[in-house]
């Protein structure tokens, strides 16, 4: 084992307050599960942004493609029935 | 679609302002200029630490102390979301240290100076620092996503890095004659090397064109420059302090300050290792990161027991 | 001793203690085995430099003799300073350091748990607070020990030959003078006796986990709350202390 290495890439995932969402912060090198948790709280908290950590293994990520783009999305746009606001209520209507 | 197509549809991409991504096509090109970039700036941050780690155990007040090391600890912070951005065209961390000690990547060459006194926390910080924040703000704007994120994280950051330095240096101005001597000092030495921190002139930078075409510049290194100059003049100004350059004056009609030319084979001598701690500084990093070797094996022998032990209670 | 002279001595012995670790791990600056572990011993630097200040803070403000802070960090001498031998000695190698952390940090988590019920108003809220920090330095510290233990045969050889050469610094720790008897009689500290005997049961669990023996044979070495110390804190001194020093009238 005399190769260097810099240790597996870990994604982490910071939530800034409670109830709030977890979001993507960046990344840490570590060795294991402990170590991942306490490096990305040695980095990503260092100016008290952080409530809670989650770190994921990079290999984890499985993430789309610029390729994919269109046929995953665009077919969303135009189905704006999802949205409040397509819907007419009635005059005087309230609490809806 | 054949790979003209692709580069054209890219550089529509760049000139509708869209960031790419590290799973989008780009160009070989594209991707070896912003690693090269982005592995030196990380390069840069990380060697950056050691100029300022020469007076962290020196530091005069509690008060100085934890800034100091607040700022070394950021730069090894900032290092590593760089190091993170370039990692994300699939080169390991592993890889560009050992670019790094074999010479093929370089780093900033303004770390090549050595940190004299006290007052050099103050000049590194109001100018080295400075400089950067005029490059750094323009590259939150680049097209790669990965690297204008960690850009803007870095910039956020680093609001406090150039305060605190001009702050060492105002005091010192303020101070007893010989801390106003040693605040000079720091001035008239750290004072061209900042202005070399932009590079070369627009019309000898061999990289500016694809850069300024492909937005991972979008703004020329003698207009950043310049930027820094007119900024730089007025504090220093401000303070009592006088810019070690003869021929400097105002033009009214630009609303520029102008300077004397700056002295480029200085500059190149630095870049190709003759700066005075280029040795110093490969060596310190080389020396430490052999000295972690058996640490990280060790985590790493730890780690491969845990998995094949709890491999041996799952196979149970 | 008054209660008050007792008092203005303890809280230099805490600020020291938290100042000579703080320097020791700046030391480390640009030189962890990778970036992110660099990252991680700034931070326990960070925090141990902020409890040093605190407590200078307070101990100035207990004297009432315009003296500052920074004069008690910066202007005292190797004989003045009253923190443990354990904190003052040199690195060593990551092993090393970590030991060394590892069997302080023990110590300060049970020392500020005590004193989180002091009925001096300062030091319990200073307790409170750090208690937080030196329980995450005894986490990461312990954890690092257990690798070691577990890794290979050089990094347990390595945590082996640290636990050997700093256990002779651990009784100092617990060592009481006449300040802790006149604190502990009015209920401003505590008895180290308490915090012996959780601290034993804590070390001990822990290097048994990382495969660590504790050495049968060793010179006990003791006397850092009386200001004698190891020949390793005038070096530190000299160097933390050299602008201060050599240019006593500049304010920085």
């Amino acid at each position: 084992m005399k190769q260097d290495n810099q240790f597996p890439q870990w994604e982490v995932f910071l939530q800034t307050k409670n109830g709030g969402p977890y979001e993507h912060q960046g990344t840490v090198h570590a060795a294991d599960k402990k170590m991942a948790l306490q490096n990305a709280r040695d980095l990503y908290t260092r100016r008290n942004e952080g409530r809670s950590i989650w770190v994921v293994p990079t290999e984890c990520i499985v993430a789309s493609t610029k390729e994919m783009e269109e046929e995953f999305f665009d077919p969303a746009q135009d189905k704006i029935y999802r949205t409040p606001n397509f819907y007419k209520m009635p005059k005087g209507t309230k609490n809806l | 679609m054949t790979e003209e197509e692709k580069a054209i549809q890219f550089q529509q991409r760049i000139d509708a302002g869209e960031k790419i991504e590290p799973r989008d096509w780009m160009p070989d090109d594209y991707k070896q200029t912003l690693f090269r970039q982005i592995s030196q700036h990380a390069h840069s941050e990380i060697i950056g630490m050691q100029p300022e780690g020469n007076w962290l155990l020196r530091a005069p007040s509690l008060r100085a102390k934890k800034i100091l090391m607040a700022k070394i600890q950021d730069e090894a912070g900032h290092g590593l979301y760089l190091y993170s951005a370039a990692e994300t065209f699939g080169i390991d961390r592993t890889e560009m240290i050992a670019m790094l000690h074999s010479g093929k990547a370089k780093y900033s060459s303004i770390f090549n100076y050595p940190a004299l006194t006290w007052a050099d926390m103050g000049a590194i910080g109001w100018l080295v620092d400075g400089a950067a924040i005029v490059n750094q703000t323009m590259l939150a704007k680049c097209s790669y996503g990965p690297y204008a994120r960690a850009m803007v994280r870095i910039c956020k950051e680093e609001g406090f890095h150039q305060r605190q330095g001009y702050e060492i240096i105002a005091n010192m101005s303020a101070g007893t004659r010989e801390q106003k001597e040693m605040a000079q000092d720091a001035l008239n030495r750290w004072w061209e090397p900042s202005l070399m921190m932009f590079g070369p002139h627009d019309a000898d930078s061999p990289h500016t064109h694809n850069s300024m075409k492909w937005k991972i510049k979008v703004e020329s290194n003698d207009t950043l420059r310049q930027r820094f100059i007119d900024r730089t003049v007025e504090q220093a100004h401000h303070i009592g302090l006088t810019i070690p350059d003869k021929n400097l004056k105002y033009n009214k009609e630009t609303m520029h300050w102008e300077t004397s030319p700056i002295n480029w084979d200085e500059f190149w001598n630095v870049v190709k290792g003759n700066g005075p701690c280029n040795h110093q500084r490969l060596n310190h990093h080389k020396k430490y990161h052999q000295e972690g070797q058996w640490v990280r094996d060790c985590a790493r022998a730890f780690e491969e027991k845990l998995k094949s032990e709890s491999a041996a209670i799952k196979s149970n | 001793m008054n209660t008050k002279e007792a008092l203005i001595n303890y809280s230099l012995r805490l600020a020291d203690n938290s100042m000579i670790a703080a320097q020791r791990l700046a030391e480390w600056n640009s030189c962890g085995p990778y970036l992110e572990e660099d990252i991680a011993l700034s931070n326990m630097a960070l925090d141990f430099f902020g409890q040093a200040e605190t407590m200078y803070e307070y101990a100035a403000q207990l004297s009432n003799n315009n003296s500052t802070a920074d004069m008690l960090a910066f202007r005292r001498n190797e004989r003045q300073y009253l923190n443990c031998l354990l904190v003052e000695q040199p690195n060593g190698d990551f092993a090393f350091t970590m030991m060394k952390q590892f069997l302080y940090s023990a110590f300060a988590k049970y020392l500020y748990e005590a004193l989180s019920a002091s009925n001096d108003e300062t030091l319990k809220g200073f307790a409170e607070r750090s208690l937080k920090e030196v329980k995450y330095h005894f986490r990461h510290s312990s954890e690092w020990l257990i690798r070691f233990g577990n890794g290979t045969e050089e990094s347990l050889t390595r945590a082996q030959y640290a636990l050997d050469e700093l256990w002779r610094y651990t009784d100092d720790l617990f060592c009481m003078n006449q300040i802790d008897e006149e604190l502990i009689s009015t209920g401003i500290s505590v008895s180290s006796d308490t915090i012996a005997a959780k601290w034993n049961f804590t070390v001990k669990e822990t290097l048994q986990a990382a495969n660590l023996i504790i050495p049968e044979k060793f010179n006990v070495i003791k006397g850092g709350y009386n200001g004698i110390h190891s020949e390793h804190l005038g070096h530190l001194l000299c160097e933390m202390q050299y602008l201060q020093r050599a240019y006593p009238d500049a304010k920085w």
